[in-house]
């Protein structure tokens, strides 16, 4: 249990490292929304390595925190839809037998685009949003896949030496 | 954990409808006519309409004193100062196809194109 705890806390610091790694990136695509979901690497991990309580509790505390170091109050909003619904459809979808690591990452990556345009779309009621999907589709797809390989090396190196922690 | 043959399935399918939803955007977008004009909303409401052929620069300003300042010329429309926190609408690039749109989410302010009637023909051979 304590060991546990400790390992959550650990969690937590490096998803909030990760966030204020990709604050620092200028990573813009020409399109708004589009980013890396660094954060996510961590909370796809406690996912795993735990379960969807523990990664559900994991990512509001890194989007609160986050939000209030980095961020404003509008931005939390904006990350809590999108974190929302990737975190839903990963859950969804981490079945044994149906998808890989990779896999439910990707779900994730696009489902939280498709939770940010929502979001986009309830804060100016305009249908116009709809018109970066394809793009935010495709690019939840990349990074999606290049987060799930990072988490799948991460989880294959944790198993093997994580006695020292 | 290899990647099994579900993944496979999951990308192609969101690659499959990111591709329909961009072909039937570039359907309806393909042409602007002379008609074309631009609209600003915020949160939801138009509040201003303008002709995409003129060249104008308006300020539009919220309740809290925040503004966007759209500038319309050579039949393109761009944001070209703001004063929100992420400018992500001033480095968007300019607008001018039918349904593409330029949005600042901490102002609520959309801005889209709306074609006037598509052409039916191109060229009237005589």
């Amino acid at each position: 249990m304590m060991k546990k705890t400790a390992h959550m806390g650990l969690f937590l610091a490096s998803a909030l490292i990760l966030s204020y790694i990709e604050s620092l990136i200028p990573f813009y695509f020409g399109i708004p929304g589009v980013k890396l979901g660094l954060a996510n690497l961590a909370v796809l991990f406690a996912l795993y390595r735990y379960g969807w309580r523990e990664a559900l509790l994991l990512n509001l505390m890194r989007i609160l925190l986050a939000g209030f170091l980095f961020g404003n109050l509008f931005t939390i909003i904006y990350s809590l839809a999108g974190a929302i619904t990737s975190f839903s459809v990963m859950c969804l979808l981490k079945q044994p037998d149906s998808f890989s690591i990779l896999g439910v990452s990707i779900a994730g990556g696009v489902s939280h685009n498709i939770g940010q345009i929502l979001a986009a779309y309830f804060v100016t009621k305009t249908a116009g949003v709809a018109f970066y999907l394809p793009v935010l589709l495709i690019a939840g797809i990349i990074t999606g896949l290049l987060i799930g390989l990072a988490a799948r090396e991460v989880l294959k190196y944790w198993n093997v030496r994580h006695d020292w922690l | 954990m290899k990647i099994k043959r579900n993944d496979i399935y999951l990308i192609l399918a969101v690659l499959a409808i990111a591709l329909l939803f961009f072909c039937w955007q570039r359907y309806n977008g393909k042409k602007t006519t002379e008609n074309a004009r631009v609209i600003v909303e915020r949160e939801g409401k138009a509040i201003g309409d303008y002709p995409l052929g003129t060249k104008e620069q308006l300020i539009f300003t919220d309740d809290y004193g925040k503004k966007n300042v759209l500038t319309i010329q050579d039949g393109q429309a761009f944001i070209e100062e703001a004063d929100c926190p992420d400018k992500l609408c001033v480095k968007h690039k300019p607008i001018s196809r039918n349904g593409e749109s330029i949005i600042c989410l901490p102002h609520k302010l959309a801005i889209r194109i709306v074609g006037g009637e598509e052409e039916e023909v191109d060229v009237i051979l005589r």
